[in-house]
């Protein structure tokens, strides 16, 4: 199995594909119990993100290895409208689609690291990473 | 996959099999909320055990049912959230809201029952 994967985000029957694919990656990564149902809940958010607001995009999960911390890098690309206004989309409770506005602020509070980019006309890349804990 | 719905006595139950696309969940929000009249349910309970996750999207779907559910005369119970999923959704700072939630189905119907007696007359 490769350490890397695309899914294309284009339907919501996408978003369910790339959770389910999230958790086996983040399985083999070395995550356990709670922490790969966190890692398909976040990646679910910024997919439907996709499919709301840019119809299309694209899902790339990779394994992180940085000098023995395993990790999962999450990054949600789209050439959609873009966002007008990010420091405001990533408040609890915004919303321009009609949701409950949790989906980027919680898929934040979900991972490590969050980082998003976005250019009006251009498209959004949300980048994401949650590192195993040793326990 | 539909989510088959079953009524026993004057209660419906749903019990998700699979993880749900987003449209799924809508069908089954309608399809219920259709059921509650045609049957004159009392009480909805709904398994979610089978779900990979609840995300904003599945709890906001949920809480609708259940609020619209409520304007036809029925209350809805939600059974099955998994320790990881609750987890999940406090992280994600979602909220069932005045969904009623139990642990299973046998502690939803007791819900439903008590439910019930406190709104008959005695």
């Amino acid at each position: 199995m490769s350490d890397a994967r695309r899914i294309a985000i284009t339907r919501d029957a996408d978003i369910v594909a790339a959770r389910q694919v999230g958790r086996e990656l983040a399985a083999q990564a070395g995550f356990k119990g709670s922490d790969l149902t966190l890692i398909a809940t976040a990646i679910s958010e910024v997919a439907r993100n996709i499919v709301v607001y840019a119809k299309h995009g694209e899902i790339s999960l990779a394994l992180l290895d940085e000098g023995g911390r395993h990790g999962l890098a999450v990054v949600a690309r789209d050439e959609g409208p873009g966002i007008a206004d990010v420091e405001k989309a990533m408040r609890d409770g915004f919303s321009t689609g009609g949701s409950l506005g949790l989906g980027l602020p919680g898929a934040r509070r979900l991972m490590d690291d969050f980082e998003i980019e976005s250019r009006l006309g251009m498209g959004t890349t949300v980048t994401m990473r949650k590192w195993v804990t040793r326990r | 996959m539909s989510v088959p719905i079953l009524k026993q006595a004057d209660v419906l139950i749903a019990s998700i099999q699979v993880a749900q696309t987003d449209e799924e969940l809508l069908a089954l929000r309608d399809r219920l909320t259709g059921q509650v009249g045609e049957v004159r349910a009392r009480g909805v309970i709904i398994d979610v055990s089978a779900l990979d996750v609840m995300d904003s999207f599945a709890t906001r779907t949920l809480r609708s049912i259940a609020y619209s559910s409520r304007l036809r005369g029925a209350h809805t119970v939600v059974v099955g959230i998994s320790p990881e999923v609750a987890f999940a959704m406090v992280q994600l700072g979602l909220e069932l809201g005045a969904v009623s939630t139990a642990l299973d189905l046998d502690d939803a119907i007791a819900q439903l029952d008590a439910h019930r007696k406190e709104r008959a007359p005695t």
